[in-house]
């Protein structure tokens, strides 16, 4: 072990220091630069470095899954294995990669050349399937994985309207393309009180990044607040499977995020900013860093305001603005518990405003066009352009512009309908965190306030497509996963409701579903639902419930579905809970029978999958 | 100051600032906790105490909740009795609640089976018996904080434990893994006096649970001096 040489690391770590514990993701992202991963003697330098305990250092190594204490491959291959490219193969892809190379997912090359990993959503949905190769993106990969496209990803930018697009969809927009930020200067001609006002009411700009909540009061509750400190962050740490738009306005207008954090900052009286970004974007970084470098040469940034970059490591939760901030503070992702809110205690509890990229891109358009003209898009009570992620068994997938208030049918015709002229079978809305939708909901318009009425959210604006073909018991199988996998494990409904609830998505996938599963499975959503602490917990069921509702057929063992009416299931389920007692006994039974025949009923089970469904069987 | 609000329908009086769970505890109605202690930070972390709380979206906390004037609080709705039964129906599928008769009683209280979840991962580890104050067995861990938060800025500033893992894989862990004697550990028994359920546990007792007599304890000690 000694043979390590902490040289190069001495070097790297000097620019740390000054920041303390706060450095502590960017010199691990360092030093696992050096090394290819993070040694013990490595990370008890960084400890002494930055003055952190060791124990604390070692808790933020073991909660990042990009963060590795144990040796890997030279080289990364991450798979997409979320829904989107689930749908395009990517299982079968992973599969052939592996045998490929001869490894197992998660396991690396015996010369310790590469590691190949399954990755959560990886943010590149309307190119499925796609990898990250170490810092490239891999997309539109063809199922004997010869052909693709390598790089910088595309971006596919369509629909009825170009507002926050307008430079999107042809590289790169330098600032000399950008022009100057005439809507900061705008802004720096207006009182803070009035920037604010045009931000709040006037405009009815809500937040874009999943939770709808009014940017205004963010911005004037974090202005009222007295401070010798506050903060802008930009949330880029887009993670929600399915959703790729912040990734396409970083990409390609990385200064209509700086321009909106600029307009934030001076109506709030804040000198700092920060733009967290998922690790997973890694293309990203070098055009956001350039477009630092020439907001400053411009002088929107320098000693009034200035904006710093911060990587996460792989961890979904880090998108929860709490505990967002704990990672900048170089903490374990845990979201904290609210009241106190981010305006008045945010990072390094200080007032602080914290938006999402495409809510900060609304900014500079409202400011420039004032709000009143702003208020011409879109509905009353959803005001302004939208972007929609649209991906899955669609012709057209792609990032889409449009105004609140189209339909979910006018929207998939702009996509050109469901691919390969099939009957459409659901839509995954808003996301994992979403809810599912039938084609009962085409005419639904998309708004706030007509979804909600629909009982979909908007979330973060996904629209996954799935045709008459598909198994949903496959998407919630990996809805279960991905929850799972990144529960932060701080609060008990989400830490142990999140396992359960996969394991019995696991068996529904399986057909080798247990007696009162389907009551079980609705206790643990619930339970997570209302009594999780963050909104990761209580949205974590959110689609599995909405298709408990819509097909609860899926969730009976698959051998009795053919009997078994679809308005009985409930009535069982009703039973079942009423005699709880009784079912667990019942259940301990069955399952130790079950386990016995298990052999035999997998096989059968699988037959009558096969026999029934032309989709592809689920192995591990 | 005082502020009056319902709870469970009953008009109850109390000093502002005071929490839900010390409103309740002051007039004797019961909210079960885990994780709260009054000597630990409160991060209502165990969700066992939450509460309905008239208008807000999701349950509550009673824990960190302060009261407030003209509030309406129900501490056992249907939803609260489903999440408290749930949430202990998943504990007893995850964890060995053999030494925990506080959480085995909320379970018969709130009708929670013990084998509701079957065919369930649970969380397993050896005993790590690698010290001479205290035994390690994290199949008994609730994950309630408490250890790691006394070993911190709760109490003791020793930062000798953190967390393993992520999730359902969370477990209390040292840097890499290493034994207690060879971390910042300075064997001030916090984490053993505020631990709930038996994962942590002073040698002695663990000893004299294996059937060990006092005097053969006490021989195992030969390695330390008399004072003269």
């Amino acid at each position: 072990m000694s043979e390590i040489d902490l040289v190069p690391l001495h070097k790297e770590l000097a620019r740390f220091t000054p920041l303390g514990r706060s450095g502590l993701l960017p010199a691990l992202h360092a030093a696992q630069k050096i090394y290819g991963w993070l040694p013990q003697e490595v990370a008890a330098e960084v400890a002494r470095s930055l003055r952190v305990p060791l124990a604390d250092v070692h808790g933020v190594i073991e909660f990042y899954s990009l963060f590795y204490n144990e040796q890997v491959g030279r080289n990364f291959i991450r798979v997409c294995t979320d829904q989107a490219c689930a749908l395009k193969g990517a299982d079968n892809l992973l599969g052939r990669l592996c045998k490929h190379y001869d490894v197992e997912p998660g396991q690396t090359t015996e010369d310790l050349s590469l590691t190949i990993e399954r990755s959560p959503c990886l943010g590149l949905c309307e190119q499925a399937p796609v990898a990250l190769v170490d810092d490239d993106a891999q997309t539109n990969i063809a199922p004997d994985f010869k052909s693709y496209d390598l790089g910088i990803p595309r971006s596919l930018v369509y629909g009825s309207m170009r507002k926050l697009t307008v430079n999107c969809g042809n590289g790169t927009t330098t600032l000399a393309k950008y022009g100057e930020y005439s809507a900061y200067k705008k802004a720096l001609s207006m009182t803070p009180e009035a920037v604010i006002a045009e931000t709040d009411k006037a405009s009815g700009l809500v937040g874009r990044g999943g939770a709808a909540f009014p940017t205004g009061i963010k911005w004037g509750g974090a202005a009222k607040i007295q401070a010798d400190q506050k903060y802008v962050v930009c949330n880029a740490d887009e993670s929600e499977p399915g959703t790729f738009k912040d990734r396409v306005l970083l990409l390609d207008d990385p200064h209509r995020t700086i321009e909106g954090m600029c307009i934030a900052a001076y109506a709030i009286g804040a000198t700092k900013g920060y733009i967290y970004i998922r690790a997973e974007y890694p293309y990203i970084l070098p055009v956001l860093e350039n477009a630092l470098v020439e907001a400053r040469s411009a002088g929107y940034l320098g000693s009034h305001f200035d904006i710093e970059i911060r990587v996460g490591a792989g961890a979904y939760i880090c998108g929860e603005e709490t505990a967002l901030f704990e990672s900048i503070e170089g903490k374990r992702g845990f979201p904290r518990v609210k009241p106190p809110f981010p305006t008045t205690n945010g990072l390094f509890d200080k007032p602080t405003v914290i938006n999402n990229v495409e809510t900060l891109c609304n900014v500079p358009l409202i400011i420039s066009i004032g709000s009143a003209e702003y208020r011409k898009i879109g509905t009353e009570k959803s005001p302004g352009p939208k972007l929609f992620c649209v991906s899955g068994d669609v012709a057209k997938p792609g990032l889409y512009e449009v105004p609140f208030g189209v339909t979910l049918r006018e929207m998939l015709k702009m996509a050109g309908g469901v691919a390969g002229k099939k009957q459409l079978k659901a839509v995954l809305f808003g996301g994992a965190a979403g809810a599912f939708a039938t084609s009962a909901h085409l005419d639904v318009k998309l708004t706030f306030e007509d979804l909600r009425a629909a009982g979909l959210p908007l979330g973060s604006g996904v629209i996954m497509v799935f045709d008459e073909t598909r198994d949903l018991r496959d998407a919630l199988k990996r809805l279960g996963k991905f929850f799972a996998h990144e529960s932060c494990g701080k609060c008990y409904p989400c830490q142990m409701g999140t396992q359960r609830q996969m394991e019995i998505l696991d068996r529904v996938a399986n057909g080798n579903v247990l007696p009162g599963d389907f009551v079980r499975l609705e206790d643990v959503g619930w339970a997570m639902t209302d009594a999780s602490l963050c909104g990761l917990g209580q949205t974590a069921a959110s689609a599995v419930l909405s298709a408990m509702k819509l097909w609860p057929e899926l969730f009976v063992e698959e051998s009795k579905v053919e009997n078994k009416k679809v308005s009985r299931v409930s009535k069982v389920s009703k039973a079942a809970k009423k005699a709880v007692k009784k079912d667990v006994s019942k259940i301990s039974k069955v399952s130790k029978v079950s386990k016995a025949k298990s052999i035999k009923v997998k096989k059968v089970v699988k037959a009558i999958v096969k026999k029934n469904s032309k989709a592809p069987t689920n192995k591990k | 100051m005082t502020i009056t609000f319902l709870m469970d329908g009953k008009e109850i009086t109390i000093e502002d600032g005071k929490t839900l769970l010390e409103a309740a505890r002051e007039n004797g109605i019961d909210i079960p906790t885990i994780c709260f202690h009054e000597a630990t930070a409160a991060n209502a972390l165990c969700r066992i105490c939450v509460v309905e709380i008239e208008g807000m979206r999701v349950l509550q906390p009673a824990c960190i909740v302060h009261a407030a004037t003209s509030m309406k609080v129900q501490t056992r709705s249907e939803k609260v009795i489903r999440a408290r039964r749930t949430i202990l129906e998943m504990l007893a599928s995850t964890i060995d609640l053999s030494e925990s008769p506080e959480i085995q009683n909320m379970m018969y209280e709130y009708g929670a089976s013990s084998s509701r979840f079957p065919d369930s991962e649970r969380r397993e580890s050896e005993v790590k018996d690698d010290n001479p104050m205290y035994v390690r067995d994290y199949s008994k861990c609730l994950l309630c904080w408490r250890c790691v938060q006394v070993c911190a800025e709760d109490a003791q500033y020793t930062f000798a434990i953190n967390f393993d893992g992520r999730g359902f894989e969370t477990q209390i862990g040292t840097f890499f893994d290493r034994s207690i004697p060879e971390t910042s550990c300075v064997l001030c028994g916090q984490c053993v006096a505020v631990c709930p359920t038996g994962a942590l546990k002073p040698k002695r007792e663990f000893l004299l649970e294996q059937g060990l007599s006092p005097q053969e304890i006490s021989v195992l000690n030969t390695g330390r001096k008399k004072r003269k």
